[in-house]
């Protein structure tokens, strides 16, 4: 059956919110140990993401892990999906496969591959990595729901130096015009790519301005704020697509690792994974 | 675009098949879709388009994207057919073509329009001869090239029964509709005429040619088998490996480029189970401006071609 965002929000406001930041602080110490024990992964995107993904999979998205495949389930994309940490933190917490697959991240034959595959994982929806491809599939996913008139919804996240990609731009053009109105694309906006910043690289101010200009309700918040997350992410549909840029820090939760392009690819010494285990503090376990 | 060519009487353009059975398919099976871009006139699906609006997804000139929203479609339960002139849809779309639809094992059927030198006056940016060669260097990639009205027509229903990503090259050029020995099926080669001096392996525009030139070699004295290779990915091997070992030389024409496409993937299987005499014909590189068939004639695309390339090949291996 599917479990509903609903249901969720019957609960008690601060009680999720304070869950979801449990899930998020698992989920950082979970990837971050992914990365130490691999030898390698982005660590620095992962945690710019974590708490998107946390409020999405604990908070926001109807699914159940038993029925990966139910039509009538939310979709959550991965277009940046080089942040596997993140992805396969939250697919775990989530259900679909037991938390122990985690310790077998990027090791050979892994169903945890450098980048999610669907075939091998359920819950992944598409094959992402190369980047700009997420919103394509994301707005034909859509697509299907409009033709359908279904109810489920569709959320991409894409990196923000993903949005050099023409492709998503083509792809943002097209929900505008079909008026998309159950697809929501959350920019992770850590305003930083691999080497350098994004707006040293090829800007992408004025950000919030492209996305209305091709038809786009807009709508920027704090990333790391699971409380703003949770309000507008859940938030009833405008007749038109949702973009929210989320302002982030990548490397967000780990003092080094803040706001540091290096931490893009970078892996943890033992000494600065014990620091950060210790700088993440998980007051009790999770259920 | 240029216009087609008007078919002569007993030609066909296999467009009007694939048109037809998607429009009978999309009536039966609410779940196909027609995704095109800005292409509904090359793609002649306006028809279509009058009888399923709900069914026909226009991306506009877009093909990374109408590739990326084909395989979300699929994600929602569609089964689109993805329609576009070939040497954009592979081209510009190749690596959506890998990672949303192979790779991703999306139930996509890309359908590559207007394929091979059809666009011949267009010039080489509107040929698609290389489109072969780069998807079938993916093997998780069914491709399929039908050589007249029927077998497009059966090509479009089997892709639509099978769950998983196919490629399906339809050609302009008329063809004529040929007599076949059995029914279409994936990854079954038809062996369309009996011999035992040479083989010739054709695929597409180029099967009725192949029978036209065997026509010719026989007049000869010469018997040549004639195999209509319409599955190029999953490959027939055993009619390869039985064609070397039963004929002992093995001639391939194809409207595409001479490396990577049915000659290089005969050549693969030749080379390494059963060694004979071979000869790849199909065109040498970009090709200039000019008529379709003036570039086919060129290439040594015609029955006369295709039987004067058997004769040396004969002659080459001393029989």
């Amino acid at each position: 059956m599917l479990q509903n965002s609903a249901a969720a929000r019957q609960a008690d406001r601060e009680q999720l919110i304070h869950s979801l930041r449990r899930h998020a602080t698992w989920m950082r110490r979970r990837s971050i140990q992914m990365v130490f024990e691999a030898g390698q992964g982005h660590p620095g995107g992962d945690l710019s993401a974590i708490d998107i993904l946390a409020t999405l999979y604990f908070g926001i998205l109807r699914y159940d892990p038993k029925e990966p495949n139910d039509p009538m389930r939310d979709r959550f994309v991965m277009s940046k999906g080089h942040c596997t940490g993140a992805l396969y933190t939250a697919l775990a917490g989530a259900g679909y496969f037991p938390e122990e697959e985690l310790t077998t991240y990027l090791k050979p034959d892994s169903l945890l591959n450098g980048h999610p595959n669907r075939t091998y994982l359920p819950g992944v929806e598409t094959n992402t990595g190369p980047l700009g491809h997420g919103l394509p599939v994301s707005v034909g996913i859509a697509i299907a729901g409009q033709i359908d008139a279904a109810d489920y919804r569709t959320f991409v996240l894409t990196g923000d130096g993903e949005l050099q990609e023409g492709s998503m731009w083509e792809a943002a053009m097209l929900a505008g015009h079909r008026k998309l109105d159950k697809l929501t694309a959350i920019v992770d906006r850590n305003r930083l790519q691999q080497g350098a910043s994004t707006e040293e690289t090829n800007a992408l101010e004025p950000l919030a301005d492209k996305w209305r200009a091709f038809g786009w309700e807009v709508i920027e918040l704090d990333g790391h704020d699971h409380a703003a997350l949770f309000d507008t992410l859940g938030a009833p549909a405008a007749g038109k697509p949702r973009c929210v840029i989320a302002h982030t820090v990548k490397g967000q939760g780990v003092s080094y690792m803040r706001d540091q392009a290096g931490w893009h690819h970078g892996v943890p010494s033992p000494d600065q994974y014990s620091q950060a285990l210790a700088e993440l503090v998980l007051e009790e376990p999770l259920a | 675009m240029n216009a087609a060519p008007t078919p002569a009487p007993g030609m066909f353009d296999c467009r009007d098949s694939y048109v037809r059975t998607l429009e009978a398919l999309a009536g039966e099976d609410r779940r196909i879709v027609a995704v095109v871009n800005d292409s509904v006139g090359s793609s002649k699906l306006g028809k279509f388009r009058e009888m399923f609006p709900d069914q026909l997804v226009n991306v506009g000139i877009a093909e990374q994207n109408m590739v990326g929203v084909g395989a979300g479609l699929a994600n929602g339960g569609k089964v689109p057919f993805v329609s576009g002139a070939a040497c954009f849809l592979t081209a510009r779309a190749l690596e959506q073509i890998k990672a949303d639809v192979a790779y991703s094992k999306a139930n996509v059927k890309l359908c590559g329009i207007s394929s091979g030198v059809a666009y011949g006056e267009l010039g080489a940016t509107h040929h698609s001869i290389e489109d072969l060669a780069w998807l079938r260097a993916m093997r998780e990639l069914t491709v399929i090239v039908p050589c007249d009205p029927s077998e497009t027509a059966a090509a479009i229903r089997a892709a639509a029964a099978m769950d998983g990503p196919v490629f399906i090259r339809i050609s302009r050029m008329p063809v004529p509709e040929l007599d076949h020995s059995a029914p279409f099926a994936i990854g079954r080669a038809e062996r369309m005429r009996e011999g035992g001096d040479i083989t010739i392996i054709a695929t597409g525009t180029l099967v009725y040619r192949a029978l036209a030139a065997a026509a010719i070699l026989d007049r000869q004295g010469i018997a040549a088998r004639v195999i209509n290779m319409a599955t190029i990915t999953p490959l027939d091997e055993e009619a390869v490996v039985d064609a070397a070992r039963e004929t002992g030389a093995i001639l391939t024409a194809e409207e595409h480029v001479v490396r990577g496409g049915l000659g290089g993937a005969v050549a693969e299987i030749v080379a390494t189970r059963h060694p004979v005499p071979m000869r790849i014909l199909g065109f040498d590189g970009f090709q200039p401006t000019g008529s379709a068939e003036w570039l086919m004639e060129r290439a040594g695309l015609t029955s006369d071609g295709i039987a004067r390339s058997a004769l040396d090949l004969l002659a080459q291996r001393g029989t």
